[in-house]
């Protein structure tokens, strides 16, 4: 990695030889490095291992890709996901890699609008838009993508996307209760199995433990970075914590983790010596909501450009991502199996009824990160984060806590509207704190 | 101490300075195509010791002038807070945009909603119809409150709405009746956010569209409250900007 960092590979054949369409794919790759230029590279006083991401940002879809494909020249597999529900610990124990798709960015529109409504959330329009104008070289490489019902959208979208490519859909039930965990501990295995058949593996106490301790290790490094988030001047930006969880969902899981746990132990000497990013005055932000996939980065730019700081995201690239652990001492397969099942039907996504428990987190959090305004983001069309919202809203006011509500996608369109509705929250919470 | 707040709408530029808090002198300039020339030509006219902008232009104009940037939220709320001392809170209906501000002890901002994208329920959209009824702004006002009742116009959009009321002067409806029927959508809309963010009385409904008789009408009625229009209610977020500088300083 070391040298390749001052050369530049040229990747082309290898996008060929997956069936990317290159010139639009050309576009793509003209336009990330500017939007991560402008969000990430204009910071200030940032940790010296979030070099680390810059480097993977700039190899997104090269040296990345390369690993997958020598991964699957060496005879394993690549398994693609969009939701932390489907469980990488399984993936991994059978010799596969699992990695989440492109899904953040305006893209091929024009040619999903043609299958999917015009109001369709973001996040489907991206995933279906980087698949229909054959963008994505994770997609392109994955010998299985693996969907869940999580919401309606997706599910139907699905649908669709199974005409495209090999898929899998896992059946997550919407409630919790005894029956919803039998069936989810039934998809688990049907996952298994299917699993076992594309891979030519069998799942064994050890391969499994194995993953199940790597995963968690990942998950321990993402918890240590973001413990150091609670500390006053918060010691790393929220953009570039984001950046950590959204790379988690494709990165190499060993190095990942090493490189995260540098990064932690540079957050824990910075809170030793009271150094920050932000001043200490600047307001304090924890982000709830919908997902954010690469490269949206919107809100939090905004807030952290308007003087603020994001110190917690409560969100599937956020808490819900590394907050809980896989028990790693399950004497058997399927007693661990069952503790999967557990882990991840114990997280708190708002396709869920009822939901109480993710208010309860975002509370818990807000006083853990010393929050001083709440802000729930959801996109356009996602309608159980948006109606969640009132749910959020009234619960954190009368815990005292100001909440600003943004419904917004993927475009540029409000970002005027919106950094001036971020700039009053942030007069707001300064105001308050006099 | 003098200080000078301008509020850069998409309309208008408006400016006030005061002089140790007491107003000295107030401006109010169409933002025509450059609004920095505009606020050069305004800086200009007067002296001051800083300048606080607000309004779209703020951060234009903090680069241009060195001004303080602050948002037109914080500024309408300051602003009506200082000329009414028990206001509670604040509606705004500008140009291009609507705010419903609720305001907590000492008239600090405790909640607040705006518009987040298109200029549906702005002044803008009164503007549009105004154009398509073939009326002047202060006629469609006008036209409205002379109006027995009005007409039901539900599209928010102002482009659908445009398509809406040519439709309604197509089937030979009368003019003032459309006009209040604008309006009522409008009122209808703007109502709905202030009790969103829990707007309680009394209300200060600044902006533009307050100076608008059969809006203020509209919103009195449907308002439960007391409704207080200040006299010169477009210049109400320069004026909290100019306070705020003052206090700042």
């Amino acid at each position: 990695m070391e040298q390749t960092m001052t050369e530049t590979v040229d990747y082309t054949g290898m996008w060929t030889d997956l069936g990317i369409n290159l010139p639009a794919h050309c576009a793509l790759l003209n336009a990330i490095p500017k939007m991560y230029a402008d969000a990430y590279l204009t910071q200030d006083a940032r940790p010296e291992g979030m070099k680390y991401f810059d480097f993977v940002l700039s190899e997104i879809h090269g040296l990345r890709i390369q690993e997958l494909v020598d991964h699957k020249l060496a005879g394993g597999k690549v398994v693609g996901t969009f939701c932390l529900y489907v469980p990488e610990e399984i993936i991994r124990a059978l010799g596969g890699v699992a990695v989440g798709l492109c899904a953040g960015a305006e893209w091929g529109y024009n040619e999903v609008e043609r299958v999917l409504p015009r109001n369709t959330c973001a996040l489907i329009k991206s995933f279906m838009g980087f698949k229909m104008d054959r963008v994505c070289p994770y997609v392109e490489s994955a010998d299985l993508i693996v969907g869940e019902t999580t919401c309606d959208g997706k599910k139907k979208a699905y649908e669709l996307f199974s005409e495209m490519a090999p898929m899998h859909v896992m059946e997550l039930p919407q409630m919790k209760r005894p029956e919803d965990r039998t069936l989810w501990r039934s998809e688990i295995d049907r996952l298994v199995t299917r699993l076992e058949e594309l891979t030519g593996n069998k799942l064994t106490v050890e391969g499994l433990r194995n993953a199940i301790r790597e995963v968690n290790g990942k998950r321990r490094a993402l918890q240590r970075l973001n413990a150091a988030r609670a500390a006053s001047p918060a010691p790393i930006s929220g953009k570039d914590a984001l950046l950590a969880v959204q790379v988690a969902f494709y990165d190499d899981v060993p190095r990942f983790t090493q490189m995260v746990n540098a990064i932690a132990d540079e957050l824990e000497a910075r809170v030793r010596d009271g150094v920050g990013v932000a001043s200490a005055d600047a307001p304090r932000i924890l982000v709830t909501g919908s997902p954010m996939a690469i490269p949206n980065w919107k809100v939090h730019d905004i807030v952290e450009k308007a003087g603020g700081v994001v110190v917690a995201e409560e969100m599937c690239t956020g808490s819900r991502y590394y907050d809980s652990l896989v028990d790693e001492d399950a004497p058997t397969v399927e007693g661990m199996l069952d503790d999967i099942a557990s882990k991840y039907l114990g997280v708190n996504c708002a396709c869920f009824t009822p939901n109480t428990a993710r208010t309860d987190d975002i509370l818990e959090m807000a006083k853990t990160y010393r929050a001083d305004g709440i802000l729930h983001y959801a996109l356009q069309f996602c309608t159980p984060y948006q109606i969640e919202a009132h749910t959020v809203e009234r619960a954190a006011k009368d815990a005292g806590i100001p909440v600003l509500r943004v419904d917004t996608d993927y475009s540029t369109e409000d970002a005027g509207q919106l950094s001036t509705r971020v700039e009053a929250f942030l007069e707001l919470l300064r105001a308050v704190r006099v | 101490m003098r200080v000078l707040g301008l509020d850069i709408g998409s309309r208008s530029v408006d400016a006030v300075w005061l002089d140790g808090g007491r107003m000295v002198r107030r401006e109010i300039r169409d933002t025509g195509h450059d609004p920095l020339a505009v606020c050069a030509a305004l800086i200009a006219l007067d002296r001051h010791d800083r300048v606080v902008a607000t309004g779209y232009g703020r951060h234009a104009a903090a680069s241009a002038f060195g001004a303080t940037a602050l948002t037109e939220i914080t500024a309408f709320a300051l602003g009506a807070a200082s000329l009414h001392p028990t206001a509670a809170a604040v509606l705004d209906i500008g140009g291009q945009d609507t705010k419903t501000i609720a305001l907590g002890e000492g008239g600090r901002v405790s909640d607040f909603e705006m518009n987040d994208k298109c200029a549906a329920g702005t002044g803008k959209f009164l503007e549009v119809m105004a154009r398509t009824l073939g009326f002047s702004l202060e006629e469609l006002g006008d036209a409205a409150l002379a109006a027995e009742s009005g007409v039901r116009v539900s599209a928010m959009c102002t482009v659908f709405a445009e398509s809406e009321v040519t439709g309604l002067l197509h089937r030979g409806e009368d003019r003032g009746r459309i006009a209040l029927g604008v309006h009522e959508s409008v009122a209808t809309r703007t109502l709905g956010t202030l009790a969103r963010v829990g707007a309680s009385s009394p209300l200060v409904f600044a902006g533009g569209v307050a100076r608008n008789p059969a809006m203020v009408r509209l919103v009195r009625d449907g308002f439960d409250g007391e409704v207080l229009v200040p006299d010169d209610p477009q210049t109400v977020g320069a004026l909290g900007a100019a306070l705020h500088g003052t206090a700042e300083s």
